[in-house]
């Protein structure tokens, strides 16, 4: 069994065992997939059936009700705008003061770099909600509470530190060569960084924006605490807030899941192997 | 009708354009004054690199280091809802507000021992089950197979979903008549099982989603891990006629250690800080019986109003949270160097 398992690479497996290893990740599959199907099948439920005990994936009389009360009847179209104006522009924020620093930690060496890095990491451990509580007291003290502005700063408390760790990865690929050459033909070192660096590094700057933008695109807690409107809700408020009554919404919710996390979810797909390369980037080098 | 009307569309283009517009213009003040001071008068060494730096510097200056600092003023204050704007400040309250955390129950109930041994247990187990279960699974996509990427894009979906969501819909489904878990096991002809209502199986039921959530992170960090080890050295341990299990323990997994250690890292650190599954799937409940740590400082700041005691308690919780860290790399480094012997 153990030979099984954890036996050679790289040469074909006997006939009993690749059926054996299918088995198994179909198995794992079906267990990483099925929730999400069943959101998608209690989305398509007519009011009648909602409550049922069917584990039947496609639901008798299967319906687009859901999704009509969803964008018509409730604030579905409310909650989506306010998360992309906060998340978009958090993630401006975001890019424009990280890209530039990273380029500093990237290419000079200076007192108090490393610790600079360090403390960056650092920020990104602190348990949720520590700052919540001193930035929730100074929004409201500045009158920003209940406002795209003060959700856009408190979202902007991860955003920074994690772009500059992440794009100072980048950077550290890119040839110093590329850079030297342009200095070389005169340029000046901020010529060299908007003529050679920006635009070398726009996949990488498109990539650290969408990380931003998927993390305070989903972001709850602080949301939870900064506004209290209903109007100013951003979607996952918006979904709590379906789920308190339960019984009556549970379709309504998955409508609006489906509709969320299916375009969630291919972004994410598509740019995860980016992140995994980035997290490992960062780590290694100093 | 569509709810959202072009009111509300143009009043979040204006707040975002006056954000984004002083933004800009606080950047460009910045620059010049640090143009000026650091390179035409004090002309430093580093003074290129320090005005590449000063937006984010600041910003980081704004957003972290001075929230960091008022949260222990805070943690020496008496400031609760109703003293929200005229709290006092003095070493006395401060040794109350950190007597607190050990004296009595954190919120009602439970006192921050217990809370400290759970969240012990809900990290230990999730990050075991991680480890184990990404290990599994990568193992198992290294191998030459067919489908290899559609078994890779389907297992990835737990971590692709929102966690907001994955939480709201997995809260459903533990609903103890309408939920599937309760009707598969019925079905296998087990009796239901009050998922949300006991509080041990409600923190059966959080570690659940969590383990179900958190182990594609780690199949895709150790699958890169894996495939980053070169197939010959198996062939060489092959012609010595080591055993699977030989290979495994001798070339896979050292080879493997720079990867899982920050992984593991991470994962500690993600599993001692969620917060959203638990809150959002029992709240804590029932009877406080799911809270961890994060969950109860969130409680008692936010829905106890206690922000002196919360700012105290968020202060322990991080000194926590940086041993365990400390003593889990110290351990797991420790056993690289005892299996390297």
């Amino acid at each position: 069994m153990m030979k099984k398992l954890f036996g050679k690479k790289g040469r074909e497996d006997s006939l009993a065992k690749r059926l054996l290893i299918h088995l198994v990740l179909i198995m794992a599959c079906v267990i990483a997939v099925y929730p999400f199907l069943r959101v998608i099948t209690i989305s398509l439920r007519p009011g009648a059936q909602l409550l049922s005990t069917s584990l039947a994936l496609i639901p008798a009389n299967a319906t687009l009700e859901n999704y009509r009360t969803l964008i018509f009847d409730k604030d579905f179209t409310i909650w989506l705008w306010n998360s992309l104006v906060v998340s978009i522009t958090t993630v401006i924020v975001a890019v424009l003061l990280s890209a530039s620093a990273a380029y500093a930690f990237s290419r000079w060496t200076f007192p108090g770099k490393k610790q600079g890095l360090l403390f960056l990491l650092t920020t990104q451990m602190l348990p949720p909600g520590m700052l919540l509580l001193p930035i929730y007291v100074m929004v409201v003290r500045m009158q920003l509470f209940n406002t795209y502005t003060g959700m856009i700063l408190a979202h902007s408390v991860g955003a920074v530190p994690f772009s500059i760790w992440l794009l100072k990865g980048y950077y550290d690929t890119i040839p110093k060569e590329l850079e030297e050459a342009a200095l070389v033909d005169g340029a000046g070192a901020i010529e060299a960084f908007l003529k050679v660096i920006i635009p070398l590094s726009t996949p990488a700057l498109g990539v650290c924006g969408l990380f931003s933008f998927m993390s305070s695109w989903s972001e709850f807690m602080m949301a939870r605490v900064m506004l209290q409107k209903s109007n100013l809700f951003t979607w996952p408020l918006g979904f709590q807030k379906l789920l308190d009554q339960f019984t009556s919404q549970w379709g309504v919710f998955s409508a609006a899941s489906v509709l969320v996390a299916v375009p969630a979810m291919l972004l994410f797909m598509y740019s995860s192997k980016w992140l995994v390369s980035g997290l490992t980037l960062g780590g290694v080098k100093e | 009708m569509i709810p959202l009307t072009w009111d509300m569309v143009v009043q979040g283009l204006v707040e975002a354009g006056r954000i984004l517009g002083l933004l800009a213009v606080g950047v460009v003040v910045l620059e010049l004054f640090a143009y000026f001071v650091f390179h035409r008068w004090l002309k430093l060494k580093h003074s290129l690199p320090l005005m590449l730096m000063l937006p984010a510097l600041v910003a980081v200056a704004a957003l972290i280091i001075y929230p960091f600092g008022f949260n222990l003023k805070l943690a020496f204050s008496n400031m609760s809802m109703y003293r929200f704007k005229n709290f006092s400040v003095g070493l006395s309250y401060g040794i109350e507000n950190f007597l607190d955390v050990f004296r009595a129950p954190v919120l009602q109930n439970v006192t921050f021992l217990k809370l400290l041994l759970r969240t012990v247990v809900w990290t230990a187990v999730n990050v075991v089950f991680h480890v184990l279960g990404g290990l599994f699974l990568a193992i198992l996509l290294n191998r030459p197979l067919k489908g290899k990427a559609i078994y890779r894009t389907l297992l990835t979906i737990p971590w692709a979903i929102p966690q907001v969501i994955a939480a709201l819909a997995w809260k459903n489904e533990f609903h103890y008549q309408y939920g599937f878990v309760n009707a598969m096991l019925k079905q296998l002809g087990f009796a239901p099982v009050q998922w949300l209502s006991d509080p041990r199986w409600a923190f059966v039921a959080v570690i659940i989603v969590n383990i179900w959530l958190g182990i594609p992170f780690m199949m895709v960090i150790l699958l890169g891990g894996l495939q980053s080890i070169s197939p010959e050295y198996y062939d060489a341990a092959q012609i010595d006629g080591a055993s699977g299990w030989q290979q495994f323990r001798s070339i896979t997994m050292p080879l493997l250690k720079p990867v899982l250690i920050p992984a593991t890292v991470l994962g500690v650190v993600w599993t001692f800080n969620n917060f959203n599954v638990i809150y959002l799937i029992t709240r804590g409940g029932p009877m406080e019986g799911t809270d961890i740590l994060v969950t109860s400082l969130y409680k008692a700041v936010f829905e106890f109003y206690r922000y002196g005691f919360g700012a105290a308690y968020s202060t322990v919780i991080l000194i926590i949270l940086l041993l365990f860290t400390w003593v889990h790399l110290r351990i797991t480094r420790g056993m690289g160097e005892a299996e390297g012997a």
